[in-house]
């Protein structure tokens, strides 16, 4: 039951919206009650995982190769909280105002469809059932980002569209291959029969391919450079939306499929997204170098650091994946956090362009204190949440025996204080040129800022609990012996 | 009959993706089409072709009769069309409203204009 909630609520609201009536006040709660709903549902789940391992529902009671399966591991656990909480803050922001036109046209139920898409996608335990929920959340986000129609968002959803359809094309190649010579699609019965089965040829094909249109998804070098052209310009609720969650899909199901299916497959692939990672790090840093806005800055750091969270699979123990289980959780936090502090700075002087923004400490003292807890995370600056993942990281792929990949993090962490040393000064310490128009930032645009900011100061009270749990949520990846078990045997003898 | 199946679906992949590099906006949403009909092609060659065998116990012997077609690609098939479609609809949309605002369907000028 638990394992239908964080579905079944945005799904339910996303109906009640589109017969309630369009007034904005209303609208607002139901949405903003649907978002707690999930995140309640959410910790719930993480709660019943925490205690049995494995949380299993066979769809209808079908048995399990044969039916639709929901399964949550710590991992997925995990990355449902982390969409509930995104969701509601997503859900606060739009009282501070959303523009009306879009409100008019099914913004709040795009972001519950999108919310539904997500947690399904962590929640599936069938390939299939992950395309089409991909499908689910990419069609919302497609809406979403389309809705506003300035020259500049159109141009920017047209390639995002195309892209993402390209690389679903290539997913469902990959599961027409794969069906049509495992026979199934439940990814515990593909665990249990796939790695066995001494086929190099295609198993090369199919990483190849699972890798090619996940790593579109995610961001990965050197397919993310639809990212940092669509992403900054819808507004900042949908763009922390999309930069905290989107990617972080990609991410997942390269993890899911790679340690269920190629953990003993054919080793170019897993060399290859090795140093992809490393490679996304590098030019996503670099490229937040050469940027000169806010948000673009913003959108080559999140590409960035998308190779901090996909290096810890390829290596393979369990110390660099924690790590990187770690860092995603860190990393949803500070980017949805970031973007909104981008609507904050949009709000504030109409840009964020860093060459017209400045002087905000002098006039805002307060938003640039609560600007800096997200900035100096990303950094990773001691003792906020970023120093935690970073230095997991770095210890677990030290641990791996990974020199040339661990030195190349420490440069990027580098690189990413000089980034994020650069919009602080620019935005927030450097004298503005013009004088600047400052009306007063609306509180309740702060609140999502301020909410985030606390749970990133939280993450690194919590750090130690929590390294716990992806450690769990690791050695479940590396050892998929339970989750088959699980899945498999939760059919058997619940029918009759 | 594989054969031909596969030899569509490659046509049908090699034309899409084509298409899609093009530079017109209706010629990458042809290629869009093309290429997610031949992943379906695809799925269904995969899923191997039997012919006039439905997988439906006959009453006579209370058993399938083998070898029968397999219903999962069908209905895999079937999934991926409808989801095509819509995105096509969408797709369709989008490049009118792309044409309408900036009076091009070049995607290079997209670019440019949107710019300015």
């Amino acid at each position: 039951m638990t394992l239908v909630l964080p579905i079944v609520i945005p799904l339910l609201a996303a109906a009640l919206l589109l017969v309630v009536p369009a007034r904005a006040v209303l609208q607002r709660s139901v949405a903003l009650t649907a978002s707690a709903g999930q995140l309640i549902a959410g910790l719930a789940l993480f709660r019943q995982v925490q205690v049995d391992g494995y949380l299993v529902l066979q769809v209808s009671d079908w048995a399990a190769p044969f039916g639709i399966t929901l399964v949550a591991d710590v991992l997925s656990s995990i990355l449902v909280v982390a969409v509930g909480i995104v969701g509601v803050a997503v859900g606060a922001s739009s009282f501070a105002g959303v523009d009306p036109r879009r409100e008019a046209y099914g913004y709040h139920p795009l972001i519950q469809v999108l919310l539904m898409g997500v947690a399904g996608a962590f929640l599936t335990g069938d390939l299939f059932n992950l395309y089409v929920w991909f499908e689910v959340m990419l069609m919302a986000s497609f809406v979403l980002m389309a809705l506003h129609r300035t020259s500049e968002q159109i141009a920017a959803a047209f390639k995002y569209v195309t892209i993402n359809l390209l690389a679903s094309a290539v997913f469902l190649t990959g599961l027409g291959l794969l069906y049509g010579s495992a026979g199934t699609l439940n990814m515990a019965d593909l665990a249990a029969i796939w790695p066995a089965r001494n086929e190099p040829v295609l198993d090369l094909v199919l990483a190849t391919l699972f890798l090619t249109a996940f790593g579109i998804k995610a961001g990965l070098f050197p397919l993310f450079f639809w990212l940092p052209a669509s992403y900054p310009t819808p507004p900042a609720p949908i763009g922390a939306l999309f930069a905290g969650l989107l990617t972080k899909v990609g991410v997942y199901a390269l993890i899911r499929v790679f340690s269920l299916l190629f953990r003993e497959g054919p080793p170019l692939p897993l060399q290859l997204l090795l140093w992809l990672s490393v490679a996304t790090m590098i030019v996503g840093l670099v490229g937040a170098l050469a940027q000169r806005d806010f948000r673009r800055v913003l959108a080559f750091n999140l590409v960035g650091h998308i190779g901090f969270t996909t290096i810890g699979l390829p290596l393979g123990t369990t110390a660099a994946l924690a790590g990187s289980l770690l860092y995603i959780v860190h990393h949803i936090l500070v980017i949805t956090c970031l973007f909104f502090v981008a609507g904050v700075l949009l709000q504030l002087r109409r840009t964020t362009d860093l060459g017209r923004l400045g002087s905000l400490y002098r006039d805002h003292p307060g938003t640039a204190v609560l600007a800096m807890i997200p900035l100096f995370s990303l950094a990773g600056v001691p003792p906020l949440s970023g120093f935690v993942g970073k230095l997991a990281v770095v210890q677990g792929t030290f641990g791996a025996g990974a020199y040339g990949p661990g030195a190349a993090v420490l440069v990027v962490s580098l690189l990413t204080i000089v980034s994020m040393a650069r919009l602080w000064d620019e935005a927030f310490w450097k004298p503005a040129d013009a004088p600047p128009v400052s009306p007063r930032p609306a509180p309740l645009l702060l609140v999502p800022v301020a909410a985030l900011g606390a749970l990133i100061l939280g993450m690194t009270v919590a750090a130690g609990p929590l390294f716990e749990t992806t450690t769990r949520a690791a050695g479940q990846l590396l050892d998929p012996q339970g989750y088959i078990e699980a899945v498999l045997q939760s059919g058997l003898g619940r029918g009759e | 009959m594989e054969v031909v199946f596969a030899i569509t679906s490659g046509v049908l992949y090699a034309t899409g993706l084509y298409l899609m590099l093009r530079r017109r906006l209706a010629q990458i949403i042809i290629g869009i089409g093309l290429l997610s009909n031949g992943t379906n092609l695809l799925i269904f060659a995969a899923g191997g072709l039997t012919r006039s065998n439905p997988p439906v116990v006959s009453e006579a012997t209370g058993q399938l009769q083998v070898p029968y077609a397999d219903p999962v690609p069908q209905a895999l098939i079937l999934t991926a069309i409808v989801i095509g479609f819509g995105v096509i609809a969408f797709s369709l949309v989008l490049a009118h409203r792309v044409h309408q605002s900036l009076g091009t369907d070049d995607v290079d000028d997209i670019g440019t204009e949107a710019r300015r």
